[in-house]
């Protein structure tokens, strides 16, 4: 269950318009390495989590990963909104025009729509989690990437900024919570490979 | 940061500080997830939500809601613009 809140969870007014940077960043809206993959991924997998950390950050980060995808889908908004497609050819969304206009459609920079293939539920809370913290770290480097291509747009780079500062404290808490599983399946009586307890919370 | 001014803050001051705030809570929630014992993130946690509903409570009741839990006596959630419009808020 989830209550809407009518805020951005960081403020976004970029007074310009640019499509080209809008082509790029749309990958942070539905890429591999996008906030859809990571709410999905998370909200997901904290279904087979065996502790009750793991399950809390899997839920409170996916959580947050959709106000990330709101941001994300303002940003784009904010830079196409009204912009002439004449222009928006010239800054190479001509392809993305004729199937979408300026909606905002998950796909990655490249044009690959988005896939589930982008997330991974493997059955397993270590693979899961060690999935997570590469995932973290693989958009950490994304924002990196689009905030070198935004040079001179402030207002494009401060909400950017921002949010790759949340991948860090995401990547911090998932190594938090996969010392705890470690030390959950360290217990005895758990054997990771038994079919009845892959996965599974199944015990005490 | 979390200072609270005189009441003739702005709409955009207020809306500042209720980000601010709920920032803090979301910030030491997934802080507490992974250190559940920790006392004074505790704190801090029950410090910052009081202070965040007071604020969302005294902003929605003039500016309209922010969630569609608030009572109205009208339907005041159309009428203020969404957060992904250009606006100073």
């Amino acid at each position: 269950m989830w209550t809407y809140d009518k805020k951005l969870e960081y403020p976004i007014n970029i007074k310009c318009k640019n499509p080209r940077l809008a082509k790029f960043i749309i990958s942070q809206y539905g890429g591999p390495d996008g906030e859809l993959a990571a709410s999905l991924r998370y909200l997901s997998q904290r279904f087979g989590m065996p502790d009750q950390k793991s399950k809390a950050i899997l839920n409170d980060i996916g959580t947050e990963e959709l106000a990330h995808l709101e941001m994300v889908g303002t940003i784009v908004h904010q830079l196409t909104d009204g912009v002439p497609a004449e222009e928006l050819e010239k800054a190479g969304l001509g392809s993305y025009y004729t199937d979408h206009g300026v909606d905002i459609y998950p796909q990655s920079a490249a044009g690959t729509p988005f896939t589930a293939a982008y997330i991974a539920c493997k059955g397993d809370p270590i693979a899961n989690l060690q999935e997570d913290l590469a995932a973290e770290q693989k958009a950490r480097a994304t924002y990196e990437k689009l905030i070198d291509l935004c040079k001179d747009e402030p207002d494009v780079i401060d909400p950017l900024r921002f949010l790759r500062e949340r991948e860090v404290v995401h990547f911090q808490r998932f190594g938090e919570a996969l010392n705890g599983v470690h030390e959950k399946l360290a217990q005895k009586k758990f054997y990771m490979n038994s079919p009845c307890n892959c996965g599974r919370g199944s015990t005490n | 940061m979390f200072n609270t001014g005189p009441c003739q803050e702005t709409r955009c001051e207020m809306l500042k500080k209720i980000r601010e705030y709920n920032f803090a809570i979301i910030e030491l929630a997934l802080y507490l997830d992974t250190h559940p014992e920790d006392q004074k993130a505790l704190c801090l946690h029950k410090e910052y939500t009081k202070c965040y509903k007071d604020l969302t409570d005294k902003y929605q009741k003039v500016y309209g809601p922010l969630t569609i839990n608030f009572p109205c006596n009208r339907w005041r959630w159309l009428e203020e613009p969404w957060p992904w419009e250009r606006s100073d808020l």
